[in-house]
C-alpha cells in the first residue's frame, strides 16, 4: 500500500466509523454539541499518531504475549501527557476534554490500529496511519455533531444560528436530537448514504 | 536473545512500566506549578462570574484585587473561624461540605461593584450526575436578596446536565430570596411549570437534565443553610 492510500483510505472508503464500525461508543457520547466533537476529534488524531509512532518503534522489541498490555501502557500514558500538556498551557480546552480524555483510552479504533497497522509497519507509515484514521473519526463526530447541534439546540459552536423568526412561527428545537439515540441513528444515515455513493462496499 | 521468554518478559514489562512512570512523574513535576496558576486563575474568574464581571483572560488576577476587597472565614454562627483556620481562598468546599453543618469553615469573600455597592459571594460544592458540581453564589449587602449566580461541573452530559453553567439557567436566580420572613428558604430547582414548596423562590431545572438540576437544588440546600445566622446578620444589621 502506499503512503498516498495509507493516509486518504480512511477518509472514505476505509473510515474507522462508518466502514469498520469502530469507536461508535465516543461518538455517541461526545457529539450532542459540535465544539466538544471537535476537540475530540484534534485529541484522538495526535494521540493515535504518536502512540502508532512509538508501538512502530518499539514493535520488534515487544514480547508476543504481552504486545496488549504494552499498547495500552503506552496509549495510556500518552493520555495522560497531553491532559497534563492541556491543564497547563490550553486551561480552557482541558477543562472541556476532561470527560473525554478516558474515552480516548477506551477507543477501540487506537488498539485497532495498533494491533492492525503499526505492530506491523514502519515508524513513518505508521504516522500517516494513525493522522489517517484519526480524521476520518473526527469527520464523522463532526458531520454527526453538526446534525446534533443544529436540530437539537438550533445553535452551533454555541451560536444560535436559527433565527428567532423561525421559533415565533412555531418551530421547536427537537429534544430527541440531544439524546444519544440519535447519534446511532445520524450513524446510520451516514453510512446509508455513503454506501449508496460507493456500490462496492454493499455486501451481496 | 529468545523474545518470547519469561525473563525477557517480565524485564521488558518492567522496563517499560518505569520508563513510562518516570515520564509521567516528570510531566506533573515540571508542569505543576503552570497547572496550579492556571486553577487559581479559573477559581478567581468564577468567583468573579457569579457576580457578573467578565474578567479578560490573562488579567484575571488585577480584576480578582480589584473587585474581591474582603475575604474571610465564618463558623456556622456567624461568628469569625478560629485564627487557625487556613485562608478564605484556600478552604478546599469539597471537603467542608461533607463535613456536618456546624463544624464547617466558611469562606465569604466580600466584592465591592464600582458603583460602591458592597456583595457577599458564597462558594458551593455538590454532587451532579456523572461527577461534581459547583458553584458561586452573590447575594445583596440585605443578606436575602441573591444577586447572581454561577455554576460548573466536572462532567455532566453536554446539552443536557451541563447547560447548568449557561446563563440561561445561572441568569434566573438573580433576584431571588434565600431568606424569606427571616428564615433560610433555600431556592428550589423544579421541573418548568410545576409550584415551589410552600415559602420558596424556585428556578427552572434543564430538561433531560433531571439529576443535575436535582443535585443543584441539593447544593444550594446543603451549602447555603450553614450561613443562614451570617446572613440574618446581615440583615438585622440593615434594618437598623
Amino acid at each position: 500500500m502506499s503512503n498516498k492510500s495509507v493516509l486518504f483510505n480512511p477518509f472514505s472508503k476505509n473510515n474507522p466509523v462508518i466502514v469498520q464500525i469502530l469507536g461508535i461508543c465516543s461518538v455517541l457520547a461526545v457529539t450532542a454539541k459540535l465544539e466538544p466533537a471537535i476537540v475530540m476529534g484534534l485529541s484522538v488524531i495526535a494521540v493515535l499518531a504518536f502512540s502508532n509512532v512509538i508501538i512502530s518503534l518499539l514493535r520488534n522489541t515487544i514480547p508476543t504475549n504481552i504486545r496488549i498490555i504494552v499498547q495500552l501502557v503506552v496509549v495510556a500514558g500518552l493520555v495522560v501527557i497531553v491532559s497534563q500538556l492541556l491543564q497547563a498551557y490550553a486551561y480552557d480546552v482541558s477543562k472541556q476534554l476532561s470527560v473525554f480524555i478516558g474515552l480516548i483510552i477506551t477507543n477501540c479504533i487506537l488498539m485497532g490500529r495498533l494491533e492492525a497497522f503499526a505492530m506491523a509497519n514502519r515508524p513513518w507509515p505508521s504516522f500517516l496511519d494513525g493522522i489517517g484514521n484519526g480524521t476520518g473519526y473526527a469527520i464523522i463526530l463532526i458531520i454527526v455533531g453538526f446534525f446534533r447541534e443544529l436540530l437539537g439546540s438550533g445553535t452551533l459552536m454555541g451560536y444560535a444560528v436559527v433565527p428567532q423568526a423561525f421559533y415565533d412561527a412555531g418551530y421547536v428545537n427537537n429534544g430527541l436530537m440531544i439524546l444519544p439515540p440519535m447519534a446511532l441513528i445520524v450513524v446510520a444515515c451516514i453510512i446509508w448514504v455513503h454506501r449508496s455513493y460507493n456500490k462496492d462496499l454493499q455486501e451481496k | 536473545m529468545n523474545k518470547q521468554s519469561n525473563t525477557y518478559t517480565i524485564i521488558y514489562i518492567i522496563v517499560l512500566v518505569v520508563v513510562v512512570g518516570a515520564a509521567l512523574a516528570l510531566t506533573s513535576i515540571s508542569l505543576k506549578d503552570r497547572q496550579q496558576a492556571n486553577a487559581d486563575a479559573d477559581k478567581m474568574r468564577q468567583i468573579l462570574a457569579s457576580v457578573g464581571i467578565e474578567a479578560p483572560q490573562g488579567d484575571i488576577i488585577t480584576s480578582y484585587d480589584k473587585y474581591i476587597t474582603r475575604t474571610f472565614v465564618i463558623d456556622s454562627e456567624g461568628r469569625p473561624a478560629p485564627a487557625d483556620a487556613p485562608a478564605a481562598f484556600s478552604v478546599n468546599i469539597a471537603a467542608q461540605s461533607k463535613e456536618a453543618a456546624s463544624k464547617r469553615l466558611l469562606p465569604v469573600y466580600e466584592c465591592t461593584l464600582g458603583d460602591g455597592s458592597v456583595k457577599y459571594i458564597l462558594p458551593m460544592y455538590g454532587a451532579g450526575l456523572w461527577g461534581p458540581i459547583w458553584g458561586y453564589i452573590s447575594v445583596d449587602s440585605d443578606g436575602t436578596t441573591v444577586y447572581g449566580a454561577f455554576f460548573a461541573h466536572q462532567g455532566e452530559t453536554p446539552g443536557l446536565g451541563a447547560e447548568i453553567e449557561k446563563q440561561a439557567f445561572s441568569g434566573q436566580f438573580s433576584g431571588k430570596r434565600i431568606i424569606v420572613d427571616g428564615k433560610f428558604a433555600p431556592i428550589a430547582v423544579i421541573k418548568a411549570g410545576m409550584k415551589a414548596p410552600e415559602g420558596s423562590d424556585h428556578v427552572d431545572g434543564i430538561s433531560g437534565g433531571t439529576i443535575t438540576s436535582k443535585g443543584v437544588g441539593a447544593m444550594l440546600d446543603n451549602c447555603l443553610a450553614p450561613y443562614a445566622p451570617f446572613l440574618k446578620n446581615l440583615a438585622n444589621d440593615n434594618t437598623k
